[in-house]
């Protein structure tokens, strides 16, 4: 197992630097000028030049490469064209809120969807399996915005249950940072009001964000428990006389969860860029509403600072994925 | 009948499938007994309803599709149609246990060998009284005498290894411990070796051999060779198309088969006893049992078939413990002989 994570942590440096390449081309090498791309459209002749020696985009690629990495290594990424502020600053303050949300989704997706689709499985066509499968059919057709606008009118402004959006109440202070994740971080300083508001301000925004995820979730889980529940193995296992609930919720479920962590890795990426439209509607601080704001304003910086970010936990997301598989199934453990 | 009381006495077991294209009526009637100690061969081409006899024994098919039309299965004069699915737990494992054909397919993939034998030592106590159960370590210590006692090389090693790592024969061993690790009186092997290399084939024919005879086992043997039927068995019924056709000692129905089923499957093995026959070679095939034929079940592929074999033949006892079902048993017999 210490071979395989080492093997996949390299591989990640590696796609990784791929990414860095990337941005690196598309910030250094695809514009025309970039020294007057990274100034800004109000740049002026000497402030560009005064940026093309500053950020030494008048040495040669490999060198220019080097202190792309440097900068970045030292959190210099550049600053906001419209509000001046570092990009860096804006990341660390925005990307937490986005992560939590996903994680937070994802938690409930995962917890909801492995469960309900074994169900299905189990009860295959009978009434709570076409139940179940509502569900999994409005989760893949009913877009997302409108399932949080629904849920904000009714669970919020009718019904009073939750805050109507925002991270927490404007009067309460945020924790000082440590995880810059809000959640954590008021618990590590003993906030728990705080955390407690916190959570109250996320469920809305993670049960609308969670629903094409979740529905995902129970369809390829049920899939792969019905067939799971199909091999030999299990009837094997049941010949011995093991109960039902232990062939089912261990034997069949470890098999079946291969392929499921694979739909939850791609659902959790998926979620991280994906966030925008949730964040406009329940007015969520996070990375998705930076980002396309920097995108309409043509906000070089901050769009490839979201970029890399974005990119990286994606990344991050594969490689635990991986791990997860690597835990699961000996077979994968063992091949190179 | 004379002797001691059947371990397994399975009577005019009939059951059907369910399908998209009508009633699968798989086994129809079926009879036979197997007494202590005894070992059963059941021969049959493919798709005649062997696995589905074994399961049923073990309770083991789905249902639906399955549907159990009639009969009694007794085991120690316990109808295992009507015990439920709680007691019948109980039995697995523990009273009788169940090897298949595969063994590349019967291990869980994703669980060491350790596991999923502590596993099923585990699930064997529940049966037991609270103060006969063993601890997870003991569990564990037993698994590696069952591995010993099925001659796996290195057993405590083999328990943290995973099925992927061991061969085809080592598996079977491994599923050979499993089902005997509950001390199970009766063990229905089905087609244990059909999936092996020919060498491994006898080793674990010996096994079961030499197992059977240190623990008292009764064995129900089901196979398409009966190569491995002359080396193990003790007793044969020959199933075709769902029906118990001849029944016989192992000697007597090599001798002097009277089934021309029967008959034909003999005349494909070149000489009895030797493994790898085919028996499919005789013309014909399997008639559609969405449909079964009326009458003789072997009419359209019997050399001897005439139009009272359109009456269902009646089954007759051609010898002492050998009975036929065939309107020209007799005859058959006699030419046999
Ligand atoms: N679950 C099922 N549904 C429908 N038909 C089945 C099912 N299981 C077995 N059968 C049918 O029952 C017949 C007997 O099968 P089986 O007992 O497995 O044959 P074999 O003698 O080769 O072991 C086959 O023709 C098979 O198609
Ligand atoms: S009853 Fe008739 S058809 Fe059937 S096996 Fe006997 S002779 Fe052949
Ligand atoms: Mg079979």
């Amino acid at each position: 197992m210490l071979r395989f994570t080492l093997r996949r942590a390299v591989l990640m440096v590696f796609m990784l630097l791929g990414l860095l390449a990337i941005t690196f081309t598309i910030s250094h090498i695809a514009p025309a000028d970039p020294a007057a791309l990274a100034a800004g459209p109000d740049a002026d002749r000497a402030m560009i030049e005064r940026y093309r020696v500053e950020y030494g985009l008048d040495r040669p690629m490999y060198e220019q490469f080097a202190i792309y990495l440097q900068r970045l290594l030292t959190g210099n990424w550049g600053k906001s064209i419209h509000t001046t502020r570092q990009v860096w600053d804006d990341l660390v303050t925005y990307f937490p809120n986005t992560f939590e949300l996903v994680m937070f989704s994802i938690l409930i997706a995962v917890a909801l969807g492995v469960p309900l689709g074994v169900v299905a499985a189990v009860y295959q066509n009978r009434p709570i399996d076409h139940t179940i499968r509502i569900l999994t059919v409005s989760g893949v057709a009913l877009p997302m915005f409108w399932l949080g606008l629904m849920a904000q009118l009714y669970f919020a402004l009718h019904l009073g249950w939750f805050p109507l959006g925002g991270r927490i109440e404007m009067m309460t202070d945020p924790p000082q940072a440590i995880t810059h994740l809000l959640l954590v971080d008021s618990l590590l300083r003993g906030q728990f009001s705080t955390f407690v508001e916190g959570l109250h301000h996320i469920v809305l925004p993670a049960v609308a964000l969670c629903f094409p995820a979740l529905a995902s979730i129970i369809r390829v889980n049920r899939a792969e428990m019905l067939e799971t529940l199909n091999q030999d193995y299990i009837v094997n296992a049941r010949a011995h006389g093991l109960s039902t609930f232990r062939i089912v919720a261990v034997y069949a479920l470890k098999n079946a969860m291969l392929p499921t962590m694979a739909m939850i890795g791609l659902r959790f990426g998926w979620m991280l860029g994906g966030t925008v439209l949730v964040e406009t509607v329940f007015d969520w601080p996070g990375i998705g509403l930076y980002a396309v704001q920097a995108a309409i304003s043509s906000d070089f910086e901050p769009i490839m600072g979201a970029t890399i970010v974005l990119g990286f936990f994606f990344m991050m997301t594969n490689f635990v994925i991986d791990l997860i598989y690597g835990i699961l199934d000996p077979r994968v453990r063992e091949q190179v | 009948m004379t002797g001691p009381a059947p371990l397994l006495s399975v009577q005019d077991f009939r059951l059907e499938f369910d399908t998209f294209d009508g009633v699968y009526k798989a086994i129809d009637g079926i009879g036979f007994d197997l007494a202590p100690g005894e070992s059963l061969g059941i021969v049959g081409e493919t798709g005649c309803g062997k696995s589905v006899t074994a399961k049923s024994v073990m309770g083991l098919l789905p249902s639906p599709p399955a549907r159990v039309r009639g009969g009694r299965i007794l085991f120690d004069g316990e109808d295992l149609l009507r015990v439920g699915e709680r007691r019948m737990r109980a039995i697995r494992g523990n009273e009788i246990a169940m090897i298949f054909q595969d063994p590349m397919t019967y291990l869980n993939p994703v669980f060491s060998i350790g596991t999923q034998l502590v596993d099923v030592i585990l699930a064997h106590q529940r049966a037991r009284p609270r103060a006969e159960r063993m601890t997870r370590e003991r569990a564990r210590d037993h698994a590696v005498e069952m591995l010993r006692r099925v001659h796996l090389p290195n057993p405590e090693r083999q328990l943290d290894s995973y099925p992927y790592q061991l061969s085809g024969g080592m598996r079977q061993r491994v599923l050979i411990a499993m089902a005997l690790s509950g001390r199970p009186r009766l063990l229905i092997a089905d087609e244990p070796t059909t999936a092996l290399d020919v060498t491994i084939q006898a080793q674990i024919l010996d096994l079961i051999g030499e197992l059977r005879r240190d623990l008292g086992l009764s064995v129900v043997m089901i196979t398409h060779d009966l190569g491995v039927v002359a080396s193990v068995c003790d007793r044969v019924v020959v199933m075709y198309a769902g029906q118990i056709v001849e029944d016989a000692p192992v000697a007597r129905l090599f001798d002097h088969p009277a089934h021309p089923y029967t008959r034909g499957l003999l005349a494909a093995v070149p000489h009895p006893g030797r493994p790898a026959a085919s028996l499919s070679s005789i013309p014909g095939s399997l008639p559609n049992l969405l449909d079964p034929p009326a009458g003789c079940r072997f009419h359209g592929r019997c050399p001897l078939a005439g139009d009272d074999c359109l009456r269902p033949p009646p089954t007759t006892a051609v010898a002492d413990g050998h009975r036929v079902a065939c309107w020209r048993a007799m005859e058959a017999a006699d030419a046999g002989a």
